[in-house]
């Protein structure tokens, strides 16, 4: 099992390595002079070649992605453009405000979904399930801004009973901080309560199905045992894969749902760097939500090896 | 058969099948999801010919006017007819989404079926590379391309579709390694069939229901990448007329209580891709027994 | 060994099951299709009844509807169910619970399946006590208790393993002891030992009997293999398309049938150790009746040389044939004699006139698997010779490397470098892309699974034409001809041509496939289990086939089966595997009369017979050691009844010698030695 650990985390730390290089070079081909978007279109050359030297963006691209990747690595993630200060707290700041949104959305979404497949599945075919299934469809491929516009408009501005921005003012309370991200949490909720719902459906009712299911009822269990002693502990081990890789796609929706609320969270930051050709938060940033991702992958990975016996053990003779 | 057969159930007969499009036509979702899609569609071609005022028509004396008589759906902050705009909005999510997920599905296969017959060092090596883009959410992907290369409709095609190759090819992969442990595969390898006769002719056809419901899945994905380009700024042209882009030009007004002009386009691109997913969906269903 | 009793049912206690007049029906597209239709059957107190029946004859169904766990399409339309005097079917929950806890318990086919793969198996079988009451202790010392019963060796550390941890001999005795732990009444068990290998097979059929003369349960056993029923049944139902054809006791049922279906169904089975120069194997024509068909008169009507119009207008009533035995036939009298499909006789090319001329030479094949960092050896040294135009049986159960050896052979796995095989004299690569045309021309395989091996997205027409293109180079004219004159040779039609392999049955597109094999004009081929995966009566007609074809295209066949009976009847020499070691070679009938290795001796004797002959059965202790770690010296000394006491056995592997002319063993024993020992366990 160790083996497989030290292969999995080796593999992590390659498509991480390949992930930085990736960036680093995609940065490359944007257009545009770093030392021209500081200095502005009216700057003499001379002026721009001098800060493109002092920024070091002439030195062979070799030397400057080991520059950067070590920098990185002991947290030194550059200056930004915009802001003229350095990359790294900045980002912080952002990632911790968006862990608060993401966490709160998981918070529900993954109880919701689980319940939800489950209770679908137990009652497949019947009313019950097709609404579950079809509203969880039908919820997660609406694009999150258009859930968010609408929630907006009828609690926001309609009913008035919930602010529109996701940004409390520094220091509020806890409770407060929740009330204002209650609407962004929303479109983020529509969007994969629907995929986890019908990955924990699936899973429940080929467990269902299953030949020791059958045993177990036929050993004579009240039905309610059948599924909580036997069938649910099988029959949620693919779900637990399927959250991870949805924290990518929920990463991705932060970046709309941030813009739209105003909050200052990760995916505003690099929003708004590509737009301003911020290029050393832009890379920070893109590394940072790829290098979340590739660890939730890798803990989902570890998780499910650990709670299936049949990974856990190997297989005997 | 009804009784349980003596002979092993292979993954062969367990597979899936090509639908049966009058099982898959009979469906309620299905009629109710083709119902929505041809209403855009037809919206999206002869729209201006039915549209009350011209789409692109700004009224500068008339701007943010609520929902009236004249104006079903209100004015936006240029004065433009809403209800104009969203009928005639589809046009180049239409465009755009179909031939995107085209481009994905078409390269994604090939690929997909190259890694999972082929296997190997090479198999590996994409493998890590494709793992790498894929963690990076493909919205950030697409506005970063979007940024470095100008917006334009081929952009954005050739875009979102190498977004969706490792996507699609990652799943084609599996159905591939899947049909390769079954034994028809060893049996035409015995025949001396090239490498080409067996991704192409052996393996593909077997794996052709899989790449259907990808390819309408990745569709409603497409459309929901295109309005929340269009959303973030990045769509195609902001002035003509556009679900997503309407949005991004007007939801700075919300609180301003001008809700009209980003709700309706809203609640188009909402029933667009629930009408897709009724679709997609259907066939899926039908498509796994 | 059950013996022959009258049946004498116990007046006062209630029957352990009847059946009478039982219609299940199942839902399918909007219309009720007829799974079961007028069963009526008894099981006394203690009694060992056997449900025979091929594919579609519903003995599934019946298991289920005992248990009450009929699909949500299911029901009981007519008649009813008493097990102990109740009826399952009109049950509250808590009476239901109670009858599955306490009355009926199942054992089913795939035991790794029937288990938990996440509760560790002790739990599996404690949770039996604990809803009889006791507590968790408790529950878990009787578990203990209970598979040292069922002959499970140190059962407390087993009872710590999770059920992918265990072989298949050993889960399904998990799954018996879950079963009769709770002492019930009644023990159905549905193809109990289909999915294991026949020496483990014997195993656990001994323990049932053994467990059956102990306890004071009623046994239902559903099973294909009419060999099994007829060791473990008092009394015996065969089910033909639901309905419950012919019945009785055991013995008489095999020795004398009285319904034609049965006639035909044991003539599919050499008997008595047939061989093929003795005469053909019957089959039954015909098809089964799609579940849906409306049926008017004998269900068999359209299958049976002997149906008269009275047999098409009405269905025929069971008839007493004899104390305790019916049979549903009007004709039942003129059973003995019923005509053949298949003519007896045959004019098989005479054997081979003795020279040795090998075809296919093998030396030192090999084969190491690595996987997650062991090794395992499917294949060890294993040197072979494949004469032209003989059939050369391979048999083994699982592990004994014979697929992994047909595989290599045909260049689709490539072995260790020590290896060498040759075909007519010149070497063949280890990789089939790069034999030459002729080479892959002149070998092909036969798969087991049809569903498998023939792509099912092709018609047939493309399926069979591909090995006329490719292999043998014809087109146009030519190729229709050979194409005509291929699918007439393995009796097909044209009107099967345009179909895909799903519209046809199992025998059909076995038959595809054999005509796919023989495209090309082989001069090898390779049968990997090519009947396994068919029905009894169908299986016969592709012997048969085989045969025919074998003659007149003079192929060199490598059959590979785990069936002895089978490769009694079709092999003229027989190659024994072992753990990836060659045990045993020679000429089929000298390898199975004897003498013969201790192994092929336990194999023969694990197998059940219809004729009842009484063997004295070898038992092999302990189970077939994993590949992975192969016990030292001889591989099968761990198991081996005539062991040495010197030791030589565990120490030194013993190399393959000649005994007898072209009769090779890999034993220490001494051939006079081995040849006393086993015609003194044969005498009575």
């Amino acid at each position: 099992m160790s083996r497989y650990l030290l292969k999995r985390l080796g593999l992590a730390v390659i498509t991480l390595f390949l992930l930085s290089v990736i960036i680093f070079f995609a940065g490359q081909v944007l257009p545009g002079d770093p030392g021209r978007a500081i200095l502005g279109p009216f700057a003499s050359q001379a002026a721009v070649s001098n800060l493109d030297h002092q920024l070091g963006v002439d030195r062979p691209l070799l030397t400057q992605y080991w520059t950067w990747i070590s920098g990185a690595v002991h947290g030194d993630l550059g200056t930004s453009y915009q802001y003229r200060s350095a990359v790294a707290p900045l980002l912080w700041s952002a990632l911790v405000n968006s862990a608060k949104l993401a966490v709160f959305a998981l918070i529900l979404i993954i109880p919701l979904g689980i319940i939800g497949g489950v209770i679908a599945a137990l009652n497949a075919g019947r009313p019950v399930d097709r609404l579950i299934s079809l509203t969880g469809l039908s919820a997660a491929t609406v694009p999150e801004f258009v859930a968010g516009v609408v929630v907006i408009v009828i609690f926001a501005d309609g009913l008035k009973v919930l602010p529109s921005t996701a940004n409390a003012a520094p220091g509020t309370a806890f409770g407060t901080q929740l009330r204002y991200l209650i609407l962004p949490v929303v479109p983020l909720v529509f969007e994969f309560f629907g995929y986890i719902a019908r990955m924990a459906r699936a899973g429940t009712i080929e467990a269902l199905e299953s030949d020791y299911a059958r045993t177990a009822t036929l050993k004579g269990l009240k039905r309610r045992v059948v599924i909580t002693r036997h069938v649910l502990r099988n029959s949620l081990l693919p779900t637990i894969t399927v959250i991870a890789t949805q924290i990518g796609y929920l990463l991705g929706g932060l970046v709309v749902v941030e813009t739209l609320f105003n909050y200052h969270g990760i995916g505003l930051l690099i929003y708004t760097a590509a737009t301003n050709k911020d290029f050393p938060m832009l890379e920070a940033g893109v590394l940072t939500i790829g290098t979340v991702y590739l660890i939730a992958t890798l803990l989902a990975d570890l998780l499910n090896t650990w709670l299936n016996p049949r990974l856990r053990t190997g297989v005997w003779s | 058969m009804t009784d349980i057969l003596v002979a092993p159930v292979t993954q062969a007969s367990a597979a899936k099948q090509l639908p049966s499009w009058r099982l898959v036509a009979r469906r309620p979702a299905f009629i109710i999801g083709a119902l929505i899609l041809l209403f855009w569609i037809v919206c999206a071609l002869f729209g201006s010919s039915f549209a009350p005022h011209d789409p692109y028509a700004q009224q500068l004396l008339a701007v943010n006017q609520p929902p009236s008589g004249a104006h079903w759906f209100g004015t936006d902050q240029l004065g433009r007819d809403v209800f104009s705009r969203v009928l005639v909005g589809a046009r180049s999510i239409l465009l755009v989404a179909p031939l995107a997920t085209l481009l994905g599905t078409v390269l994604g296969t090939a690929l997909g079926l190259a890694l999972g017959y082929l296997g190997g060092v090479v198999d590996a090596l994409v493998g890590r590379l494709v793992d790498a883009v894929l963690a990076v959410p493909a919205v950030i992907v697409a506005f970063l391309f979007i940024v470095a290369v100008g917006a334009s409709a081929v952009t954005e095609i050739v875009v979102i579709g190498f977004i969706f190759t490792p996507i699609i090819a990652r799943t084609v992969r599996s159905a591939v390694q899947v049909e390769s442990q079954l034994d028809y595969v060893p049996s035409a390898r015995l025949l001396g069939e090239s490498r080409r006769w067996m991704m192409f002719s052996e393996i593909l056809p077997n794996v052709m229901p899989t790449v259907l419901v990808e390819f309408t899945v990745r569709l409603g994905y497409a459309i929901f990448t295109v309005a929340t380009l269009a959303f973030l700024g990045f769509g195609v042209n902001p002035s003509s007329p556009n679900w997503g882009s309407d949005i991004y030009t007007n939801y700075g007004v919300i609180g301003a209580g001008y809700w009209w002009e980003t709700l309706f386009p809203a609640l188009a691109i909402a029933s667009l891709v629930i009408g897709i997913n009724l679709v997609s969906d259907s066939i899926e269903r039908v498509m796994s027994g | 060994m059950p013996a022959v009793e009258s049946y004498s049912p116990d007046a006062e206690a209630p029957l352990a099951l009847q059946i009478d007049n039982l219609d299940v029906s199942y839902r399918v597209r909007g219309h009720d299709q007829l799974a079961l239709r007028n069963v009526s059957f008894q099981i006394g107190r203690n009694e060992s009844y056997g449900l025979v029946g091929e594919s579609g004859s519903g003995k599934s169904t019946v298991a289920l509807t005992l248990t009450r766990y009929l699909p949500r399409n299911g029901k009981v339309s007519a008649g009813s169910v008493s097990i102990n005097g109740k009826n399952p079917m009109s049950m509250g929950a808590a009476e239901l619970r109670n009858l599955r806890a306490h009355t009926v318990s199942m054992v089913y086919q795939e035991p790794g399946k029937a288990l938990n793969p996440s509760i560790r198996v002790g739990r599996q079988v404690a949770e039996v006590y604990e809803i009889a009451g006791l507590n968790r202790a408790q529950a878990t010392d009787k578990a203990a208790e209970m598979l040292r019963r069922v002959q499970i060796p140190d059962p407390r550390r087993v009872m710590e393993r999770y059920p992918h941890q265990l072989s298949g001999g050993m889960a399904q005795r998990v799954v018996i002891a879950m079963a009769i732990a709770a002492e019930p009444s009644l023990l159905i068990l549905d193809e109990p030992t289909t999915a294991l290998d026949a020496t483990v097979e014997a195993e656990v059929l001994d323990l049932i009997a053994g467990l059956r003369a102990e306890l004071d349960t009623s046994i239902l056993f559903i099973s294909h293999n009419l060999a099994v029923i007829a060791k473990m049944c008092d009394r015996v139902g065969v089910l033909y398309a639901g309905e419950l054809v012919e019945e009785g006791p055991a013995q008489e049922i095999f020795r004398q049938p009285r319904h034609p279906y049965t006639v035909g169904l044991l003539r599919c089975i050499p008997r008595l150790g047939q061989r093929k120069d003795h005469g053909r194997l019957d089959s039954i024509p015909g098809f089964l009746p799609q579940p849906g068909d409306q049926i008017t008169g004998c269900i068999f009507a359209p299958r049976c040389p002997i149906a008269e119009d009275r047999c098409r207008e009405a269905s025929p009533p069971p008839y007493a044939t004899g104390p305790q035995r019916t049979s549903r036939c009007y004709r039942y009298a003129d059973t003995a004699d019923l005509p053949r499909n298949t003519p007896v006789d045959v004019e098989l090319r005479t054997a081979r006139n003795g020279e040795v001329d090998p075809v296919i030479t093998i030396r030192e094949l090999s084969k190491t698997f690595d996987s997650r960092g062991e090794s395992v050896q499917a294949l060890r040294g294993v040197d072979l010779t494949i004469e032209r135009g003989e059939t050369l049986g391979l048999v083994g159960e699982s592990g004994s490397g014979k697929t992994t050896l047909a595989r290599v052979l045909l260049g689709l796995i490539p072995p260790d470098t020590s290896t060498r095989i040759d075909l007519d004299g010149a070497q063949l690569g280890p990789d089939v892309r790069r034999r030459s045309q002729a080479q892959r021309k002149a070998m092909q395989i036969v798969f087991q699974n049809p569903d498998s091996a023939l792509n099912r997205r092709h018609t047939v027409r493309q399926l069979i034409s591909r090995p006329l293109t490719k292999l043998a180079g014809l087109s146009g004219a030519v190729l229709r001809e050979r194409l005509a004159d291929l699918v007439r040779s393995v009796r097909l039609e044209d009107r099967h041509l345009g179909l895909r392999p799903r519209q046809l049955s199992g025998g059909l597109k076995q038959r595809v496939a054999i005509a796919r094999a023989f495209g090309g004009g082989p001069r090898i081929v390779v049968c990997d289990e090519p009947t396994s995966a068919l029905d009894v009566s169908v299986q016969a007609a592709i012997l048969n086939l085989l045969a025919d074809l074998q003659a007149k295209e003079h192929v060199t066949y490598l059959f590979i089966s785990h069936d002895l009976g089978l490769v009694r009847y079709l092999s003229d020499r027989i190659v024994v595997l072992y753990l990836g070691r060659v045990m045993e070679v020679g000429p089929a009938e000298r390898v199975f009369s004897g003498p013969h290795h201790p192994y092929t001796e336990a194999l023969l004797s694990a197998v059940p017979s219809l004729d009842g002959a009484l063997k004295q059965r070898i038992r092999l202790t302990g189970e077939i050691p994993s590949a992975a770690d192969p016990p030292a010296g001889c591989v099968f000394h761990t198991r081996c009844p005539r062991r040495l006491a010197s030791g030589i056995c565990e120490s030194t592997e013993p190399p393959l010698t000649e005994v007898e002319p072209g009769h090779l063993m890999s034993c220490h024993i001494p051939i006079d030695q081995l040849t006393t020992l086993q015609t003194n366990a044969r005498m009575p």
